[in-house]
This record gives structure tokens, C-alpha cells and sequence, in this order.
């Protein structure tokens, strides 16, 4: 218990990731939150790749984690553009109703 | 038991029940806001154990891109956005028992192969961690040379997204009269100025 591995840093990340998943499925009526779950994946898989870089003692993960963090900030300032103009059209942020989108 | 191996654990713990518990509490906040901020508390939590794994610069890129930008970004938009708050939790208790389901086998599974899951024996790094190279500069020596592709990629990334979210929500409103300032220095006084010959009782209709 006392001895910190690779392995307490991937049960953290498991349940970050599920914690995502899940807010993914309850959270319906709010586009937001569900973004915010993405985050939080993402935050996940970015603890795993820093974990296995300290442990199997490779730069290399971390490089990864660094574009994961770029192309997670891009995809929040796309997701939140689209949800702006979604609120825009049709005034609540269901997620019932976001096949409008099809046009 | 040592000092020296029961303070990391210690300072582990504390954070990885921190990020884990402010995790469930953004998706389960009834306020959008207060989710915004478990979210920061979420990340400032991920980024001390990023340090604690000697991953120093993607602590503080943490803290400053994600914190700084990417949170209060979420912040802006749901204050932005004027919505009912009560309404936002409707269909949540529908969708517990199962998400709450699939939640927990999920995690046990990903727990148990993570806990399993054995490191390989003769691995060989292809960017070794040096000790005494702190680890912005060994970010530094790698990031433009060796992956320095994949960085323009990012920045192309970037550009895109940015080119994209700008598109998305500029609107132009119709009716709305705006400067023109080529047709206002186009003008002349032959344009602007026209004399009538106005008949005396009569005015112009």
C-alpha cells in the first residue's frame, strides 16, 4: 500500500476515465458537462502516459501527453463554438435535440 | 515504516482522492458552474501528481493551459449561456442505475488489468530521461528535433480550431448598418449635395 507504483497511477486514471463515461450517459440535458466529461477522459489517458514515461523512464510519453493537451484544448474551443451557436438556434443545450444538427 | 516512503504516499493519496472525488462531483453538480469549478480542482489535483511522477512541465502546462484557458473558457460559456438550471439535471436519475452499471464494471475491469498488468522486462527508451537534464530542457532538446513535425502539427491544429471556432460564432446581423469606409471616402460634393428647386407654399413631398 505504502510503496506508490505505476499501478496506483493507472487505478487513478481507470477511475477518472469511467467518472467520464459516466457523465457522459446521465447527464442528458447539458452539452456542457458532457464536454467537461471529454476533459476528463482525456485527463486520464494523459495520467497514464505520464505514468508509464516515469516508470519505464521515457521522454517520449510525456511528448505524447503534451499533443494530447493541444489537440484537447482545440477540441474544447471547437465544442464550445458549436454549442454556442446550437444556443443560439434553439435556445436550451439538450443533448436530445442535437440532431438538428444534420441540417 | 520509513518517513521517507509513507510522506509520497501520503501526499498520493491525498491527491488522487482529491481528483477522483472533484471528477464525480463535476458530472454530478446540479450547478454548471460549480462543475466548472470541481473541473479546475479536478486538473490543479492531476497536476501535483504529475509532479510527483517528475513530470514537472506538463504540471505547470496543466495548470496554466487548462486552468487559465480551457476552464475559464467553460466558465464564460455557461455564464454565458442563460439556462434552467433545474432543467439541466432532468433524464439524470433515469440514467443512473444503468450508467451507474456500466460505471462500475468498467472500473473494476480497467482496475484489475491495470493491477495485472506486468511492465515488460527489456524495454529499451528511444528518449531516456537523463538524470541531471531537468525535464523542461529535455522537453526542449526533443520537441524541435526529433518530434518537431508532429509540433507544426499541433500548431496546424491549433490554427484550424481557432479558424473554425471564430467562424462558428461570428454572426452577422442582417439589418444592422455598419461603416462603409471606401464608399465614405468615394464620396464627392456632387454626390452629397443636390439642389432642388423648391416652389414657394409647396415644401417637398
Amino acid at each position: 500500500m505504502m510503496e506508490i507504483g505505476i499501478h496506483h497511477y493507472l487505478a487513478v486514471s481507470a477511475i477518472i476515465f469511467t467518472i467520464g463515461i459516466f457523465g457522459i450517459f446521465v447527464n442528458r440535458k447539458n452539452v456542457v458537462i458532457v464536454l467537461m466529461s471529454v476533459e476528463l477522459i482525456l485527463l486520464s489517458v494523459n495520467i497514464n502516459f505520464v505514468a508509464f514515461s516515469a516508470h519505464l523512464n521515457d521522454l517520449t510519453g510525456q511528448v505524447f501527453a503534451l499533443f494530447i493537451l493541444t489537440v484537447a484544448a482545440a477540441e474544447a474551443a471547437v465544442g464550445l463554438a458549436i454549442l454556442v451557436v446550437y444556443f443560439r438556434n434553439r435556445g436550451d443545450i439538450s443533448v436530445d435535440h442535437i440532431n438538428m444538427m444534420k441540417g | 515504516m520509513e518517513i521517507g516512503t509513507v510522506l509520497p504516499a501520503i501526499a498520493f493519496y491525498l491527491f488522487a482522492s482529491t481528483a477522483c472525488i472533484c471528477a464525480l462531483m463535476v458530472v454530478i453538480a446540479r450547478n454548471p458552474v460549480r462543475s466548472v469549478l470541481f473541473l479546475i480542482m479536478t486538473f490543479f489535483s492531476a497536476a501535483a501528481l504529475f509532479v510527483m511522477l517528475g513530470a514537472e512541465f506538463l504540471a505547470l502546462l496543466l495548470v496554466i493551459v487548462y486552468v487559465g484557458a480551457v476552464a475559464v473558457l467553460f466558465l464564460f460559456v455557461v455564464m454565458m449561456l442563460d439556462v434552467d438550471f433545474v432543467e439541466l439535471k432532468q433524464g439524470f436519475a433515469q440514467y443512473l442505475p444503468l450508467g451507474g452499471l456500466l460505471a462500475f464494471v468498467l472500473t473494476v475491469e480497467l482496475i484489475v488489468l491495470g493491477t495485472t498488468f506486468r511492465l515488460p522486462e527489456n524495454f529499451s527508451a528511444q528518449v531516456p530521461i537523463e538524470q541531471g537534464v531537468s525535464n523542461i530542457e529535455a522537453f526542449g532538446l526533443v520537441l524541435y528535433t526529433d518530434f518537431a513535425f508532429f509540433f507544426e502539427a499541433a500548431g496546424l491544429i491549433l490554427l484550424v480550431a481557432m479558424i473554425g471556432a471564430i467562424m462558428l460564432t461570428l454572426s452577422r446581423k442582417k439589418g444592422v448598418k455598419r461603416q462603409n469606409v471606401s464608399d465614405q471616402v468615394a464620396r464627392t460634393p456632387k454626390d452629397g449635395l443636390e439642389v432642388l428647386d423648391v416652389k414657394p407654399g409647396e415644401g417637398l413631398s
